[in-house]
């Protein structure tokens, strides 16, 4: 199809851009090969064509080229990477191009990674719980098979321990079915992504993992297609050979960043924090590659990690993630700096699609109401502590201390628990009702009369 | 049909394109883009270039394509079939296409949006020599087991009837009837084409005066809407939006629900999808989808198409309501619409105002809210649209332009908490923020179910804001500094949060509350207030009120009396006030 004419001067660069004129049958979003005096490749693609002159974003960046010298093949298709099984157990950089010396991968099937738009008819409403070990997830907010259940960090947070831990000990309870990880890792330290490998070669699921790295000292325009890439293996695997893969991206603050750096040198209009105004549908078209399909076994569920600038959920990285992904796992502060791990804010982190994926045949019948029912009892603890550092805690009345008690409990035996523990939902919903126990009944309002007869702790039997 | 216009694309951003040739090419119209025969609207005109903005992923387009237009303007066929049917955007059927290109939409794909082949049972009204105006009905079928379709004569046409059809089956692109117009004999079909952007004629506009009964009581009884209203629900990340939309798609008593589902997630228009089938309308045993119609045109779906989507959904509303009927629109959210509306406007060029939004943002607001309404329809019958949209303020700051311009044109504001939501206090909908405009308009509605129905629900709103002023002061001196008569306001805040506010959309009884039963409940609560303070003034504590089990029981009213079991709550109205009454003689 392609025309395969070479241009050879170009008339402007401009950050990750060039300008090419006097170009001919050139598509929107066709794939650009440029090479330098030297003869070094790199790959673009257009994003805007006119008559006279196409602009063109160069993932690998565009330091070291020049306006002369520098050739342009304009290859006529938008990009593709290949996909194939052979791709789990390696790592590739961005571009889905091997990086870890061993061979290319043979195979004919290409896939653009963009993917296309998944019919809302064609999905299926994701039910199947996923049993992580984590009690402030399973019992609170339940990851569930098919969703896109981001992590809101900051720095020094250990959400990559988090996430480690979760690839490590997901299970579903219900069948053993086949089971991968994709992790991409977008302008992270090499540490970083050095600790996701050597945990996931320890717990043994190295070996059918794929790992696509573009760090930090990758150029930022690569980001752009790095978690693309990963999907569109993810969505091979998932849809068309029926595997259940766990999607882990890192770090998508970096990509917006990225996504912000091209903006800009296109010129355009910002809206907020410089970021573009289409921010919303660009990561919409990333974190939407998520869920199930009627036809086809497999599924994707998404655990995108970012981290908020200064701690700001308000960020319009995380804002706008929270708005398209199906809840938040928000990591705090306060809780870290106590020694609790994981630090899983109790009251704003969610998950929107726990409702249909527990209770009774699932994981337990009380599972919702006893998950409200602690989200409602913190709640009210966190207001009885503001008003503790006020008034001072002997001021308050006998019940607020009791909640002072039953708070202090919650977060050190109900969210505390060690990087190497794997609590069952029974073992969750067990601690949980220890902690609720330590309330009188009438407080629990929130759960059914007969649940509470069932499984209330009398006081002196709970320690 | 009009001689075809071509001209030849000469530049490409984004899904904006540039054109020439096309002469005579007016505003709004289709064009027709590239091999792919992409589906695109002119939304500008510029001497010899026209600007077209096109509804599917355009990648590949090149300068030099083909550009073909009709001259017709974008437009939704609107006819027997479009209930139960889930549509994209520009109204493609997301069945159809999941049955050509399977689970991934693929672009170029045109479709009927309504079945052609199936035969509808049609029921004739009216005669051949009739004299007949546009919009009259003229006859009906059994759209679904809940909607009869009256199949209106189209806008623009009035006359003679010449001829119509027996009583039988007949598909949407049959000739039904023949009216001898002052332009020439027209022949009509069950299924007509309206362009989406302009509003659909009414005889005249009515004040609202019934209420919309969604079954929530914190809207019916606190910030109600009329049928024909407008409201607002604004709320940051994860307080409920899309949750209170589903709420009241599936249990406000509209006759029909048009659902858009604008730039959200592909996963909660699965939940309607897989939901409405099974969910049953408690008034007439029948599932929900039964009158229902969806627009999905989630966030990875091209962005124009979001656009448009939301004027899609309003003009079939618009013909619901014009064959009588009562109509809900839920928009979720209007966020992501002014966002495409941004988008576009910003690879035009065009000079941004507040946030980079247009300066047009308020207009295009105004004439989509200004859709719904109380109306005279051409046939004579009353209709109405009422239309709730949800806003999605980034940062959950209201203050943004969105939630500022629609501010401006709803009259009812339903503003959600972060905090309850935090809480997993649901409905999220604050007591403080929210306000409505219609109380005024309802209230003889109400007062036919009980005279004092404004003064109790004003008195209950008024513990609610003395309980939000105590909350300052308690925030300084704790609780135990306040007269016990204010802590006893304070508990009883609590308990109308917990007993009535808070409503769990899951629970089988509470999911629904009748009218009836809020009633009942509020007058419970107000009972327990005005007498427990007379208790507190004369030296009862309100340790011990509280402790009453007659007391812990009022909240769970809510989930343990149906509402078909009203006299339940009068017996327990009876054992709360002798309780009470037996403190007093103990005093």
């Amino acid at each position: 199809m392609s025309s395969e004419i070479e241009y050879t001067n170009l008339s402007g660069i401009s950050g990750p851009l060039i300008f090419v004129d006097g170009v001919k049958d050139v598509g929107y979003g066709d794939i650009v090969e440029i090479r330098d005096a030297t003869g070094v490749l790199r790959i673009g693609q257009t994003l805007e064509v006119d008559e006279q002159k196409a602009v063109v974003q160069i993932f690998e960046g565009t330091s070291g080229l020049s306006v002369q010298g520098t050739r342009v093949t304009f290859v006529g298709k938008a990009l593709e990477i290949p996909v194939d099984r052979e791709m789990l157990g390696r790592v590739f950089d961005g571009l889905g191009r091997p990086i870890d010396g061993a061979p290319q991968i043979i195979t004919d099937r290409m896939m653009n990674v963009n993917g296309l738009p998944i019919n809302p008819w064609s999905r299926e409403y994701p039910r199947d719980f996923i049993q992580t070990g984590i009690s402030a997830i399973d019992g609170m907010n339940t990851l569930i098979r098919g969703q896109k259940l981001p992590i809101f960090s900051g720095s020094g947070l250990p959400h990559n321990r988090i996430a480690a831990q979760i690839a490590r000990q997901a299970r579903i309870l219900t069948a053993e079915e086949e089971f991968t990880v994709i992790f991409a890792a977008m302008g992270v330290k090499f540490d970083v992504a050095r600790f996701f490998i050597d945990s996931l070669e320890e717990s043994g699921v190295l070996t059918h993992s794929a790992i696509f790295l573009s760090l930090a000292d990758s150029p930022s325009i690569e980001r752009l297609v790095t978690p693309r890439s990963a999907l569109t293996l993810a969505e091979y695997l998932a849809f068309e050979e029926g595997m259940h893969v766990l999607v882990i991206l890192t770090d998508m603050t970096n990509y917006c960043e990225a996504l912000r750096e091209l903006s800009s040198s296109r010129g355009e209009i910002p809206s907020r924090k410089g970021y573009p105004g289409y921010l919303y549908s660009d990561l919409a078209s990333v974190y939407e590659r998520a869920g199930r399909l009627k036809e086809g076994k497999g599924s994707i569920t998404q655990m995108p990690i970012l981290t908020m600038p200064s701690d700001d959920i308000s960020h319009p990285v995380p804002d706008l993630t929270g708005y398209i992904t199906e809840g938040q796992i928000v990591l705090e502060r306060e809780l870290f700096n106590k020694g609790i791990y994981p630090p899983i804010a109790g009251l704003p982190s969610l998950s929107r699609l726990m409702k249909d994926g527990i209770g009774e045949g699932r994981t337990r019948k009380d599972h919702g109401q006893v998950a409200a029912q602690l989200f409602a009892s913190y709640a009210k603890v966190k207001r009885i502590r503001a008003l503790a550092a006020i008034v001072g805690e002997e001021e308050l009345s006998d019940l607020d201390k009791i909640y002072l008690k039953f708070g202090t409990a919650f977060e050190e035996t109900f969210l505390c628990q060690a990087y190497d523990e794997n609590r069952s939902i029974e073992q969750t919903l067990e601690i949980g009702w220890k902690m609720l126990s330590l309330l009188p009944r009438d407080e629990l309002y929130r759960i059914a009369r007969e649940d509470i007869q069932r499984y209330y702790i009398p006081e002196k039997e709970n320690e | 049909m009009d001689e075809a216009l071509t001209g030849k694309v000469i530049a490409v951003n984004g899904p904006i394109v540039k054109a020439v040739g096309l002469t005579g090419i007016k505003m709004f119209d289709i064009a027709e883009v590239g091999a792919d025969r992409l589906i695109g609207e002119v939304i500008r005109l510029a001497g010899e270039i026209t600007i077209i903005q096109v509804y599917e992923d355009n990648t590949g387009l090149k300068p030099g394509d083909e550009v073909i237009s009709y001259g017709r303007p974008l437009s939704v066929l609107l006819g027997p079939g479009l209930i139960a049917n889930i549509y994209d955007g520009i109204q493609r059927p997301l069945v159809g296409i999941s049955e050509v290109c399977g689970s991934y939409i693929k672009k170029g794909i045109k479709l009927s949006p309504l079945d052609v082949n199936k035969k509808w049972d049609f029921q004739p009204l009216v005669k051949a020599g009739d004299e007949i105006r546009e919009g009259t009905i003229i006859g009906e079928i059994q759209e679904s087991p809940l909607v009869i379709h009256r199949v209106l004569v189209p806008l623009g046409i009035s006359g003679r009837l010449v001829n119509i059809v027996n009583a039988g089956a007949y598909t949407i692109e049959e000739n039904i009837f023949a009216i001898d117009t002052t332009a020439g004999l027209y022949n009509g079909k069950l299924a007509t084409y309206w362009p989406v952007r302009k509003p659909r004629p009414n005889k005249n506009r009515k004040k609202p005066f019934v209420p919309l009964i969604t079954g929530q009581r914190i809207i019916d009884t606190f910030f109600p809407i009329a049928r024909g209203g407008t409201a607002a629900i604004p709320g940051g990340f994860g307080t409920g939006k899309t949750m209170t939309q589903h709420a009241l798609a599936k249990w406000c008593n509209a006759d029909i629900i048009v659902y858009i589902g604008c730039g959200e997630r592909g996963n909660e228009m699965t939940d309607v999808l897989t939901d409405f089938p099974k969910l049953i309308d408690e008034r007439n045993g029948r599932p929900l989808i039964e009158r229902t119609v969806m627009i999905a045109n989630t966030s990875n779906m091209p962005v124009p198409a979001r656009e448009v989507s939301i004027y899609t959904g309003v003009t079939i509303a618009e013909y619901y309501r014009d064959m009588g009927y009562s109509v809900a629109v839920m928009a979720d959210s209007t966020s992501r619409w002014a966002e495409a509306l941004r988008e576009l406007s910003s690879r035009l060029g065009d000079m941004p105002a507040e946030e980079g939004f247009p300066p047009y943002l308020g207009t295009r607001l105004a004439e989509f809210y200004e859709r719904a309404g109380l109306v005279e329809t051409l046939s004579g019958r009353d209709g109405d649209i009422t239309i709730i949209g949800a806003v999605s303020p980034p940062g959950g700051d209201f203050s943004e332009p969105v939630t500022q311009h629609t501010s401006r044109f709803v009259r009812c504001f339903w503003a959600l908490d972060k905090i309850l939501a935090d809480a997993r206090h649901y409905p999220s909908i604050s007591w403080i923020d929210s306000y409505t405009e219609y109380l005024t308009d309802i209230e003889d509605w109400w007062k036919n179910l009980d005279d004092k129905w404004l003064i109790t629900r004003n008195d209950v709103m008024n513990i609610l804001l003395e309980d939000h002023r105590l909350e300052q002061v308690v925030k300084l001196v704790g609780s135990d500094a306040l007269p016990p008569s204010e802590q006893y306001i304070l508990f009883c805040a609590e308990i109308i949060k917990n007993a009535f506010l808070q409503q769990n959309s899951f629970d089988p009884q509470d999911k629904f509350c009748a009218p009836e039963k809020q009633l009942k409940l509020l007058n419970s609560l107000l009972t327990l207030y005005k007498k427990g303070l007379e208790l507190v003034h004369n030296g009862v504590s309100v340790k011990n009120i509280a402790t009453q089990d007659v007391v812990s029981e009022i909240v769970r009213l809510k989930s343990e009396v149906p509402n078909k079991e009203l006299t339940e709550i009068d017996a327990y109205m009876k054992r709360l006030e002798q309780t009470l009454a037996t403190l007093k003689t103990s005093l």
